[in-house]
């Protein structure tokens, strides 16, 4: 190599390599805070596009009309990160939302009892889930697709379709009260998410999901139960999915079969915005209440820009098929 | 006649440049042998060649014509092409619909299966490979799968082959007729890059050799003019005193694990001992039933019958986790597969063992864990910026390290090693077996199971040798050689 050549050559390299430096930490903040940015940019376009947006009371309402999606979000993205899926949990909102409704005027149980009983069955429900993708190892689509149509089924059968309200007064108070000026179903949420971040960062079962999602093969060979993983992350979900239902049946006031209809795929966007991976192993709490803050964000903006119900969906399912675009790019680059 | 150069090729990552002006000739129908520790930049100039990767200067110059990148496409067209370790195979298709996937031989719209098959049994009869071009991929074993992954290339009109640690996989039968067709292909005027780890068929194969570090050709060479020292020393840029660290003689009598009649998982009535301080090694073809073994011992498939008595207790271990328990650890085959985890940091790979044994109510001490991994990276001396590194960023002697030391944290009393050096550079293997040699010297036992007939023989006190799922064979040390290890291995 001539010896000249070497000065020029070094400046060079400190050059670029300043520049990849550079260009890696940008690429880097933007995966990292990319759904963050994206949230700050549809506040600021509503702000500036609807006077009523940025009014605190406007912002506690979006919050409150997120809580039960983020409520249920926690146990979806167990689920994800498991490298699974739940499409019951919008059915089990629903059956949750129909049994409570009917052991309180029906069988004229207390609330207490009837949201109890209620979770255990949601928790029943998801730990059934697990059960059978665990032993049957069926692939989690199809045995949760299945859940969804047996629970909508049987929330039908015990309401005969029809609605199912009159409830005591102290009931409301989950779904409708507030502590301060913030709606009890917001701090809900909040205690859920909390939670949900606490089990992730600090259990060491929360770990064990990153593990069984990452590499199922190589948790087992580390001496992890994965069977018991899967039970547990399942048996949340619908435990969570229980919550939702509750605080929703608490808001409404009246038992619906719909009350949950399509909730799975709501959340199922959000948590992927937020970069939760759909094929396992990563992703963070924190991101996934971000990307249920963008999808409330751009509801109720879209709503007081008076945009018509359909065009929302037209944007909504556009809004997923980026993120999950975004998502497999990303692993797409890796390999 | 030059037919690949690659002219002053550097390629720059964020960080690190992985290669610093490459300058390498390839002359038309030799063997070039490129060798390198993990990390030199061997897979990155591969890559150059194939137009995965595209370099930030210099000329890659083909056959006459000059080029400052490639495309994948481009460089198939001029006749370069790779064999991968991991296959380019369609499981569910036969020999022959893969190697004309994508160029199927048709009459009108419909594939013509039976003059495909015709037509790969003409390449095989070149090339003088025994496989019926009607079998389906997935019925093969990795060796042949090899072949028809060469044989597809040939079949391609490649000119320059490019093997990326071709025999790793293979067993010593399987890498015979890898040679033999390696040969083959020379003798028809295919020229071959071989990238290998073994030293051995390096010098066996290759006319030159090319010996990569740190991102840059440290030499060419003529094999002849060269040996094996030289090329380690040039290759780890330090001199390597040898390649089996000595230890002290540390076998007692106690024994540790006793086998009785195992049976299960494709083997049957194993009956064996290990004592304290031991590595007993296992033997055997691939497919001889060495991993099968082991997965019983640790607990990944069930047995049908036989005891196993670890420590004067009886053990039943139904999971991997019952295992650990017991005090057993198993490194195993699959590094990527079943070893790490890629997306987690190094710390928590270390700790995914022990994590309920270091928990409080359910919450990781994650002071105890820092500890635990700081100790564990720094006794095995884990190349990494932190411990917060994702294991996917290590290269392949650092992730194997992370994985024993995942299982010295747990404590073990007995280690099962399968195949704990393959695909690991000459300096990381040196350091894996000092470290097999600390475990036995502090009384633990090692059950070895290697392909790696030096290994093998490099590192145990005594051999069992298995074929077809039974034991046919023990040797003490003094017996130890590659022919009476073949010999009980391969006899029918």
């Amino acid at each position: 190599m001539p010896r000249r050549a070497e000065g020029t050559r070094k400046e060079t390299v400190k050059y670029s390599t300043l520049r990849n430096t550079l260009g890696s930490v940008a690429a880097s903040i933007g995966k990292q805070y990319g759904i963050h940015i994206v949230l700050l940019t549809l506040v600021l376009f509503f702000s500036f596009a609807s006077e009523d947006f940025f009014a605190s009371s406007n912002l506690l309402n979006v919050a409150r009309q997120v809580s039960m999606m983020g409520i249920a979000a926690v146990g979806f993205s167990f689920v994800l990160l498991l490298g699974g899926i739940d499409l019951s949990i919008g059915s089990l909102v629903s059956l949750v939302n129909i049994v409570t409704a009917w052991l309180m005027v029906n069988a004229g149980w207390s609330p207490v009892p009837a949201v109890i009983l209620a979770l255990v069955l949601s928790a029943a429900v998801g730990f059934s889930n697990g059960w059978i993708i665990a032993n049957l190892q069926m692939p989690p689509i199809i045995v949760t697709l299945a859940m969804m149509i047996i629970i909508e089924g049987v929330a039908y059968l015990i309401c005969r379709g029809l609605p199912i309200f009159g409830f005591p007064k102290s009931f409301s108070v989950i779904g409708q009260g507030y502590v301060g000026p913030v709606p009890i179903p917001v701090i809900i949420m909040a205690v859920i998410m909390g939670l949900g971040m606490f089990i992730l960062k600090n259990t060491y079962f929360g770990r064990y999901f990153y593990a069984v999602g990452g590499n199922e093969e190589a948790a087992e060979l580390s001496g992890i139960d994965v069977k018991r993983v899967k039970y547990l992350v399942y048996t949340l979900s619908g435990f969570f999915a229980g919550i939702a239902g509750i605080v929703i049946l608490s808001r409404t006031n009246s038992g619906q079969v719909l009350s949950g209809k399509g909730l799975e795929f709501d959340v199922l966007t959000a948590c992927v915005l937020g970069g939760v991976s759909v094929s396992g192993g990563v992703g963070k709490i924190s991101n996934v209440l971000a990307g249920i803050l963008v999808l409330g964000v751009l509801s109720n903006g879209l709503v007081l820009l008076d945009v018509s119900q359909f065009v929302q969906m037209v944007i909504k399912g556009a809004v997923l098929l980026a993120a999950v675009a975004l998502d497999c790019l990303q692993h797409r680059k890796k390999t | 006649m030059l037919l690949l150069q690659l002219k002053n090729i550097t390629k720059r990552y964020p960080g690190v440049v992985a290669l610093k002006g490459v300058n390498l000739d390839v002359v038309k129908g030799e063997v070039h042998a490129l060798v390198g520790e993990n990390g030199a930049g061997k897979s990155t100039l591969i890559k150059v060649c194939t137009g995965a990767v595209v370099p930030n200067e210099g000329q890659i110059v083909i056959q006459g014509r000059e080029f400052s990148c490639l495309t994948p496409k481009l460089s198939a067209q001029m006749g370069i092409a790779v064999i991968y370790q991991e296959f380019n195979l369609v499981d569910g298709l036969s020999v022959a619909e893969n190697i004309f996937l994508g160029r199927a031989i048709r009459k009108g719209i419909v594939i013509d299966r039976k003059a495909m098959a015709k037509e790969a049994a003409r390449i095989f009869r070149q090339l003088d490979i025994d496989i019926d071009p009607n079998e389906l991929v997935a019925n093969l074993t990795v060796g042949y799968q090899q072949l028809v992954e060469i044989a597809k290339a040939v079949s391609q009109n490649a000119q320059i082959l490019i093997m990326d640690e071709p025999s790793a996989p293979l067993t010593q039968v399987e890498a015979e007729s890898l040679y033999a067709m390696i040969e083959k292909l020379k003798a028809s005027g295919v020229t071959i890059v071989y990238i290998s780890h073994r030293m051995k068929e390096v010098f066996r194969l290759s006319d030159r050799i090319t010996v990569m570090r740190d991102g840059q050709i440290i030499e060419t060479m003529n094999t002849a003019d060269t040996n094996l020292d030289n090329l380690v020393k040039l290759m780890v840029g330090r001199e390597l005193t040898e390649t089996y660290p000595p230890r002290k003689p540390c076998v007692s009598d106690d024994v540790l694990l006793e086998v009785q009649n195992l049976s299960g998982n494709g083997v049957h009535d194993i009956n064996l001992q290990i004592r304290k301080g031991e590595v007993l090694g296992l033997a055997g073809l691939m497919g001889a039933g060495r991993t099968q073994l082991a997965e019983l011992l640790f607990g990944v498939k069930p047995k049908t019958k036989g005891r196993v008595v670890l420590n004067g207790n009886e053990i039943h271990p139904r999971l991997p986790k019952e295992a650990i328990e017991c005090g057993i650890a198993l490194v195993p085959e699959d590094r990527k597969r079943q070893g790490v985890l890629l997306e987690l940091d190094v710390k928590g790979n270390i700790s995914m063992a022990i994590l309920e044994r270091i928990s409080r109510f359910l919450t990781v001490n994650k002071k105890e864990e820092q500890r635990i991994a700081e100790y564990h990276r720094e006794s095995l001396r884990i190349k990494t910026p932190t411990l917060e590194q994702k294991v996917k960023n290590l290269s392949g002697g650092n992730q194997q390290k992370v994985i024993i030391a995942k299982w010295l944290a747990s404590e073990p009393t007995l280690v099962i090693f399968d195949e704990p050096t393959r695909g690991i550079d000459v300096g990381a293997k040196s350091e894996i077996y000092t470290l097999l040699n600390r475990l036995v010297e502090s009384g633990k036992a090692v059950l070895m199971i290697s392909s790696e007939m030096e290994e093998v023989m490099g590192m145990s006190d005594r051999i069992l040798v298995l074929r077809d799922g039974r034991i046919v064979g023990e040797l003490e040390r003094k017996e130890f050689s590659q022919e009476a290890i073949m010999g009980l291995a391969s006899q029918s």
